[in-house]
């Protein structure tokens, strides 16, 4: 399904030299499989996370969307192409309706009914959100659950979600595990990558991957990896990167 | 009462424009095109008349009329006219009605075409008014279309009004004005949308004047200035009386749009809470991102973008 071929991915500092986010990466996700990456902050997972849905490009390596090289191609084309994404932080759009979001994700004018689906989906009570703006009046657990909702909207083979569960509430999170679970169970042929550091969305993974310093450093499934990951250097480095962020 | 209503094709499409009209409407209206009386019509409770020096019209309400609406849409389909006219409205006490008031343009010719509409409202106490206004010029002569509406409302004791206005498409030059004066509990509401092209100009000015114990008045502009025009917006409203006055202008840029905004506020009372906001900027570019990762290009998402701003 989608193949990381050699990924590099530097960014210019300000003293003009050249720092890498992403050291010569190589990863396979297969068709029907939910894996999770996690790691210590500032390890490259939302960066890996963009460059597969085409907001950043790499330096060097070549991206495959079921054998076809997208390592050109647009935003929108990969996009078409059945590559969804999941902002960490969704982005507020004033005038925007919570309606015309999930039709423009659908890609079609949906009836009211269907897209009220999507909301339920992911526990919002649709007929109060329905109308409502996307703008600063809603809350960041409420965006973030819109935000899974346009991606469940788009239906696409591929989705990256980068932490769904990050600033959302734990009353939310408990429906946020339900709405993957539910997900997972459904996948079929379509792939899911999940960006996170909840043990919980771990535990359900087919597969783990611990992506640290721009590298993976741990690949395997959850019976392989979760037992190390819990209690282990990762778990602490990932604690650390946490403390360094507050 | 009802009069005939004659009118072609491009005016047809032009009164569609500017007030949603498809066909002869329910209720009070008066037409005007190029210049003269296309048609009207009264009911028991609304008058409409011409004032005699025909500078323009009377609309009257009476006292409790509720639910009830009036149209009053205005074309011009022909190169090289100019005109200013006076409509006045006065609104009974306690009645409850919507206006509908347009102007469209459509010059084909070399000549300028101008429409300065002047609009004043007399509300009655406890009346409740709402005040739809579209703009609309279309046509691809040389000559320019121009609309200068000035509105003056006065609002007596609890009364309210709401006031929509819009100006989304090809009129190449519009100053407007906007003044009120409101009594004790009156409330007036004022949304402003407005999209500019080319090398077009708007001004916007509002002038409100809050005199009463617990007036209020909330004056929201959204604008977008595309290609090489020019937009200013400047609302000022001021305190006299224990009052609350909200003025914002949120605006988007675009190309070499440019927008001027003076946002202003005068407190003569000390109990007088006024606010005011300003925003201008181009489109975030997270917000392109997203609505590309959806499968839109970058024009469509920038199309999506401001029609659900200029909603």
């Amino acid at each position: 399904m989608l193949e990381l071929n050699h990924i590099s991915f530097e960014v210019e500092s300000d003293s003009a030299r050249q720092i890498g986010i992403i050291h010569d990466l190589s990863l396979k996700v297969e068709a029907g499989k939910f894996v999770v990456v996690t790691g210590p902050n500032g390890g490259g997972k939302s960066t890996m996370a963009r460059l597969i849905a085409g907001i950043e490009k790499p330096t060097s390596g070549r991206i495959l969307l079921d054998g076809e090289d997208i390592t050109d191609l647009s935003i929108t084309e990969r996009a078409k192409k059945g590559i969804s994404f999941a902002f960490q932080q969704p982005v507020r759009f004033k005038g925007l309706t919570v309606l015309d979001l999930i039709r423009l994700s659908a890609g079609r004018n949906l009836q009211i009914g269907e897209a009220c689906e999507y909301l339920s989906e992911v526990g919002l009570c649709a007929r109060d959100y329905i109308d409502r703006e996307v703008n600063a009046s809603l809350s960041g657990g409420e965006l973030k659950r819109i935000e899974i909702a346009t991606v469940l909207a788009r239906g696409t083979r591929l989705s990256v979600f980068d932490e769904p569960e990050a600033g959302i509430d734990l009353w939310s999170f408990q429906n946020l595990i339900r709405i993957f679970e539910k997900m997972r169970d459904s996948i079929r042929d379509s792939s899911i990558i999940i960006i996170s550091h909840q043990e919980r969305i771990l535990d359900i993974a087919d597969e783990i991957v611990v992506l640290s310093d721009g590298r993976i450093s741990r690949q395997g499934t959850k019976q392989d990896i979760l037992p190390e990951l819990i209690g282990t250097e990762a778990a602490v480095a990932q604690c650390q990167g946490r403390r360094k962020e507050e | 009462m009802a009069g005939t209503v004659a009118l072609d094709a491009v005016q047809k499409r032009i009164i569609e424009e500017v007030a949603d009209l498809h066909e002869v409407p329910l209720g009070a209206y008066n037409f005007r095109a190029n210049s003269k009386l296309a048609g009207r019509n009264t009911t028991a409770n609304i008058d409409i008349t011409s004032k005699e020096d025909g500078s323009g019209i009377d609309i009257r309400i009476k006292p409790g009329t509720k639910n009830e609406s009036v149209h009053i849409p205005v074309v011009i389909s022909e190169s090289g006219i100019t005109e200013t006219v006076y409509n006045d409205f006065y609104i009974g006490e306690d009645s409850n009605v919507v206006i509908v008031a347009g102007c469209g343009i459509d010059n084909c010719g070399k000549q300028d075409s101008e429409h300065d509409g002047i609009h004043r409202f007399y509300i009655g106490k406890n009346a409740v008014v709402r005040y739809v206004e579209k703009h609309y010029g279309s046509g691809d002569g040389e000559g320019k279309r121009i609309l200068n509406p000035g509105t003056e409302v006065y609002m007596d004791e609890n009364s309210s009004m709401t006031m929509e206005m819009e100006q989304i498409k090809g009129v190449d030059s519009t100053e407007r004005t906007t003044k009120a004066e409101l009594k004790a509990g009156a409330r007036l509401v004022v949304k402003e949308r407005l999209m500019t092209h080319g090398t077009q100009s708007a001004l916007s000015i509002y002038r409100v004047d809050l005199n009463g114990e617990g007036a209020s008045a909330d004056v929201v502009s959204r604008s977008v200035a595309r290609d090489r025009s020019y937009q200013k917006f400047d609302a000022r409203v001021t305190g006299n009386a224990p009052c609350s006055g909200h003025t914002e202008c949120d605006s988007i840029i675009m190309d070499e749009g440019r927008i001027l905004a003076v946002p202003s506020l005068e407190a003569n009372d000390i109990d007088a809470m006024l606010v005011h906001e300003a925003a201008i900027g181009k489109i975030a570019g997270d917000q392109l991102v997203k609505l590309m990762t959806l499968g839109l290009t970058e024009t469509e998402a920038e199309e999506q973008i401001i029609n659900g701003f200029l909603k």
